[in-house]
């Protein structure tokens, strides 16, 4: 059966990069207020949901040529560097360092390693999520 | 004021139990899908209420996420209604 979905591919196209950038906001929201790389994993999740629905697995394959189970260990190799990486230091395991830095563009901002820890943590989410709906919906 | 904002709370959640009710014994799917729809509306809408009554900001993005998981969970919905599956490996067949 062929059907005309004109409507909800043309919103797509608009509203994955508002998903997308709203996950971004969220991600680096993190750490003071509500937020992190968990739930900014899952808004990204949500967004390329949104795009399966519109179109079908093999445009999305096309359209984000990335193998989701690769970013799932790059994901779980960047947080546990992260976590690892302060046995080096002397202090105990998990221990974050911050300091205040002047950017360009930014001004005064505070930069924390606990940031990369969940940058693995949102690709991790990210990663496993879309390797399960792939999966899930594949078959047939 | 705040007596207005706690009977409106109250209001909010006694509409998401009459559509709760039209969930559970909705005659027809698409009945069971407004409904969820508006129960959606109505969780954002107590939000809102919830953080005027605490005067705090947090809540906002609670909203907008909110409001999108809904949005996806309608749009998934309705496709599965219409077509019977929801990803398709392959859109012109």
């Amino acid at each position: 059966m062929k059907t005309n979905d004109v409507i909800l591919q043309t919103t797509t196209k608009l509203v994955f990069f508002i998903i997308f950038l709203f996950s971004i906001h969220i991600f680096f929201a993190g750490h003071y207020t509500p937020g992190g790389g968990f739930v900014g994993g899952l808004l990204t999740t949500g967004a390329i949901i949104l795009l399966l629905l519109a179109f079908d697995l093999k445009t999305v394959q096309k359209a984000l040529p990335f193998n989701f189970t690769i970013m799932t260990g790059i994901g779980l190799l960047l947080a546990l560097g992260t976590a690892s990486g302060s046995i080096f230091f002397n202090v105990p395991f998990f221990t974050h360092a911050f300091d205040d830095f002047t950017l360009p563009l930014f001004g005064v901002t505070s930069l924390h390693t606990a940031m990369i820890f969940d940058a693995g943590v949102f690709l991790v989410v990210v990663g496993s999520a879309i390797t399960i709906i792939q999966s899930i919906g594949g078959d047939s | 004021m705040m007596i207005f904002i706690w009977v409106c709370l109250m209001l909010v959640f006694l509409t998401m139990l009459g559509t709760m009710y039209r969930v559970f014994r909705g005659p027809s799917v698409p009945d069971r899908l407004i409904a969820l729809d508006g129960i959606g509306v109505m969780l954002i809408s107590a939000i809102a209420l919830i953080s005027i009554l605490f005067d705090t900001r947090f809540f906002i993005d609670v909203i907008l996420l909110i409001a999108i998981m809904s949005f996806i969970g309608t749009v998934s919905f309705s496709k599965f209604i219409e077509r019977g599956e929801i990803i398709e490996r392959d859109h012109n067949r």
